[in-house]
């Protein structure tokens, strides 16, 4: 996005090889040793010492002493950092995960009660909280359960290792002889000593060990089980489960104004109407950035509407003309990286193919529009906030408000599902500058939904560009793959990635638009298909001017790359005259690419489907997420009639490794196929040359139930023992491909451009 | 004005064009109903009016003086659950579980009308109500499973 018709030419503060591998977490080394003065909660300091800290950055560069650790073990090494037992054996866990609805708290409950032998009751979990947790990065790209699942896991089972020495030394034996069950550790002679009893303040304090002694699949007794969510009750109830529900004394109410489009700028404003109302406590200008606060919500809002009608803003166009959009963004100047170019040997090509593909914008569309409580007291700021990455955000905070980062605690409490960065850091921003204004009172920010819609940054428009050649035997000789992407990471970071930062006086750069690295990637994660290709090249042109603000959207370039790749395997499995699903199998020989594969064919009925035709017909794709993620293949049927695309039945096979809460993987991949098909049918962000114009549900529909599968029916392929495969992105990408798929199965067309429906209206 | 929630009366001071969400979520300090979209297009604050899936978000509380309100409160609580709420919980039916009070509350104004709707019916039904996290399969079974069950719009199980 180009704030004031900017571009962004500064470079990064970050060293991008510094980052996390997923969405760019920006190497922030900061000292996670202060302990801050929370308002009226009980906290503690961070158990890893600075020294451990200074590692962080090394460590991520690949040169540390830490790497070798399991997880982020290697960027947190201290026991006492993740688990921590008190007199009476209360075990809490500590993770800098947060739950985003994907079920992560469950999960890392399930794997430390089984590494620990400790019942799931007698546990509790913290997640992120920059006073409590180890930093994490973000919560991202389907990363919770390798990074922090790994480290729990391991670290529980290390702490149980160091109770069973502790309680062998008391009783005069030898560890092996012990055994740990329920939070007690047994001798053969029947004493017993209680984990509260053996713990003391040092005994966990210290750094983990590369290797752990894991407890065997088969004695798992929540690892693999499932095990009903620990959130949904709640939710279920009317409890307080969400930052929109927190109440805290003294709360007042704010909403934000924002300019009607992205280089606006403020040129007359009148505030004597919003003054007038009783109950307004206040309304802050601070540049571009407007924001009233008031006693009560509504009227809140109304003072929002009556400070609205009383701006006067200076509009440019300068967004690009919608029809004309794949155009305007191959025009844009791009830097091209070639990630992988083989040539190895190929026999005679008998015919060649290519094809396009677009994708437009597309909205994460949270339900819930995004919301924060911030509160300032004696030059210490706290912010409660749903963003995925409460170390980041604090870093950027503090940065917008010259505050140290010692000064700042967030605190994660769930939102509304996010699906990638949507405004709950902005709205994490916009809190923390009005409560600055504010001393001593909490200040809750509701965004509304137009300004979701506005203002978040969607995932980016795409192009993708394939040509390949095939043999006279129907195997691929050659393969060409391009792929045009703006950045997919543009998260905090800097006070430039916040709106607050970019609006108010200060106007912080937004920071050079980079890419991210492979394996992951980003506008190319997935570009490189998994098929044996014995001579292919596959360029990601990055470009950096943004006519949008975009950033990660649940899977980044994934679902684009992979609906492309799997398309164009089915055009040229058509062409080969080979069926879709054994011209896949010929061309893969990764063994678990091929178990799903085949799962899925064989619970399908594949080889028993019909011929295809007449509005009626079946669709299959396959990917591995990230190339180093959970495997899945989707097959589905539909039924078309005019622009009505239906969904009839889906099937699905997912290897995600170990599995820990089999329902959880089910809901995510569920979840993850009705997303994508609501992608892939419908969605798309409307603007003018000015302004964003989908800005509420009739403008940006997704799906309703009117559009919901008949059957979603998910098997999964388990791996007791294996490590832990990030799923909650894994589906997204086949099931668009298999949706592409089945309707030119049905209907004899291709359809290239996303989405499927407006191309058949 | 006086407000009739879950079978309690309330005495509310706010402004009659106030919807009804705010007053619930601000006076009556009651979670469930969330806001979503203020335009009545998303459902995420639906509750029950008079036996009618309503939207809290569009209803000035002048417009329900005498009437019956329910939330998703009004179905039971985490130690006793109502029978849709445990079959909501039995089939894991939520994700991140935002929109999920007001799929409740419009599924309970079905059953109370319709104890055994047909899945057309439900879906029908539903289609005003967005979920974006994908969650609608689970939903579903959790309407079949809860009108099954024969009692799924008592506000309170037999337990």
């Amino acid at each position: 996005m180009t704030r004031q018709g900017r571009d962004p030419g500064t470079a990064r503060a970050h060293d991008p090889a510094a980052g996390d591998s997923d969405d760019g977490t920006p190497g922030a080394i900061i000292s996670r040793r202060s302990v801050l003065q929370g308002t009226g909660a009980l906290v503690f300091s961070f158990a890893t010492g600075s020294s451990a800290v200074a590692q962080e950055s090394s460590a991520r560069r690949g040169s540390g002493r830490s790497p070798s650790l399991p997880g982020s073990l290697a960027r947190a090494p201290y026991l006492d950092g993740w688990i921590r037992i008190d007199a009476q054996g209360l075990v809490t866990a500590f993770t800098g995960k947060a739950e985003l609805g994907q079920g992560i708290k469950t999960a890392l409950l399930q794997v430390t009660a089984d590494e620990l032998a400790v019942p799931l009751e007698r546990l509790q979990l913290v997640t992120a909280d920059t006073a409590r947790t180890a930093n994490e990065g973000y919560t991202a790209g389907s990363h919770s359960m390798q990074d922090s699942g790994t480290a729990l896991r391991n670290a529980a089972a290390q702490v149980r290792e160091l109770l069973l020495a502790e309680a062998a030394r008391r009783l005069g034996t030898e560890p092996q002889r012990l055994s740990a069950e329920a939070g007690v550790v047994s001798s053969p002679d029947g004493r017993k000593l209680s984990y509260g009893a053996l713990v003391s303040d040092s005994l966990l304090h210290v750094q983990a060990q590369p290797t752990s002694k894991l407890t065997p699949p088969d004695r798992h007794r929540f690892i693999d089980k499932p095990q009903p969510r620990v959130d949904i009750p709640g939710k279920l109830t009317g409890g307080q489960a969400y930052v929109q529900d927190m109440r805290l004394p003294g709360m007042l109410h704010a909403r934000v104004v924002r300019p009607p489009s992205y280089a606006a700028q403020l040129t007359k404003l009148d505030t004597s109407e919003a003054e007038r109302m009783p109950g307004l406590v206040k309304i802050i200008r601070d540049g571009d950035f407007l924001a009233v606060v008031a006693q009560r919500e509504f009227l809140a809002i109304k003072a929002m509407r009556a400070l609205q009608a009383h701006a006067s803003w200076h509009e440019s166009a300068v967004l690009p003309e919608r029809k004309d959009l794949t155009r305007t963004l191959l025009g844009l100047p791009s830097q091209d990286y070639t990630i992988l170019d083989s040539q190895g040997g190929a026999g005679a090509s008998a015919s060649s193919h290519e094809a396009t593909y677009t994708r437009p914008y597309v909205a994460h569309a949270s339900v819930g529009p995004s919301c924060a409580m911030a509160q300032f007291q004696d030059g210490n700021l706290t912010v409660w906030t749903h963003t995925q990455g409460v170390y980041p955000d604090r870093q950027a905070i503090a940065e917008l408000l010259s505050l140290a980062p010692e000064k700042i605690r967030c605190i994660h409490v769930e939102g509304s599902g996010c699906y990638g960065h949507n405004g709950a850091d902005d709205a994490a921003a916009d809190a923390a500058l009005i409560a600055s204004h504010l001393p001593g009172r909490p200040i809750r920010v509701q965004w509304m939904r137009e300004q979701e819609f506005a203002w978040e940054p969607f995932g980016p428009a795409m192009i993708a560009k394939v040509r390949a050649s095939l043999d006279s035997s129907g195997r691929i000789t050659a393969w060409d793959y391009g792929v045009w992407s703006n950045t997919h990471a543009t998260r905090p970071g800097p006070a430039g990635d916040l709106l607050a930062g970019q609006l108010c006086a200060r106007a912080f750069q937004s920071p050079a638009p980079r890419p991210l690295p492979q394996p992951e990637g980003g506008g190319d994660r997935n570009a490189i298909p998994l098929y044996v290709l014995p001579r292919a090249k596959v360029v990601h042109h990055f470009i950096p001017s943004m006519p949008v603000r975009v950033s990660a959207l649940r899977s980044l370039g994934g679902y684009m790359n992979v609906f492309c790749i799997e398309s164009f395997m089915d055009e040229l499995a058509l062409a080969a005259g080979i069926d879709p699903v054994e011209f896949r199998l010929r061309h893969l020989e990764d063994s678990r690419a091929r178990d799903v594969i085949t799962a899925t064919a064989r619970r399908f009925g594949w080889a028993q489907r019909g011929p295809g035709g007449h509005g009626t017909g079946c669709g299959f794709a396959f990917a591995r997420y990230k190339n180093l993620a959970a495997y899945c293949a989707v097959a589905l049927e539909v039924e078309v009639a005019g622009d009505n695309i239906r969904v009839r039945r889906v099937v699905a096979t997912v290897d995600t490794g170990q599995v820990v809460n089999p329902d959880g993987v089910r809901n995510q991949i569920e979840g993850g196929i009705l997303q994508s098909l609501s992608w892939t049918l419908f969605e798309s962000v409307g603007f003018d040359t000015r302004r964003i114009l989908s800005l509420d549900w009739a403008r940006y529909p997704i799906m309703r139930f009117s559009a919901v599968p008949e059957s979603v029916d998910v098997q999964i392929i388990d791996r007791p023992g294996d490590g832990f495969l990030g799923c909650g992105e894994a589906s997204q990408g086949p099931a668009a491909g298999a949706l592409g798929n089945a309707v030119a199965n049905a209907t004899g067309k291709r359809l290239r451009d996303l989405p499927l429906k407006a191309q058949l209206a | 004005m006086e407000l009739k929630v879950n079978g309690k009366l309330h005495r509310v001071d706010a402004d009659a064009d106030t919807p009804l969400l705010y007053v619930l979520r601000e006076d009556l300090q009651l979670n469930a109903a969330k806001f979503g979209c203020g335009v009545a297009q998303c459902g995420a604050c639906t509750v029950v009016v008079d036996g009618v899936a309503t939207f809290s978000c569009v209803t000035p509380i002048a417009q329900l003086a005498g009437k019956e309100i329910t939330t998703l409160e009004g179905l039971g609580s985490v130690d006793n659950p109502g029978p849709l709420q445990r079959a909501f919980m039995d089939e894991q039916a939520a994700q991140c579980g935002y929109c999920i009070a007001g799929m409740m509350m419009r599924a309970h104004a079905l059953l109370l009308k319709n104890a055994h709707p047909s899945d057309a019916e439900i879906r029908a039904e539903l289609e005003p109500n967005l979920c974006r996290c994908g969650t609608h399969m689970r939903i579903l079974r959790a309407v079949h499973r809860a009108a099954r069950s024969g009692n799924g719009a008592n506000t309170r199980g037999s337990k």
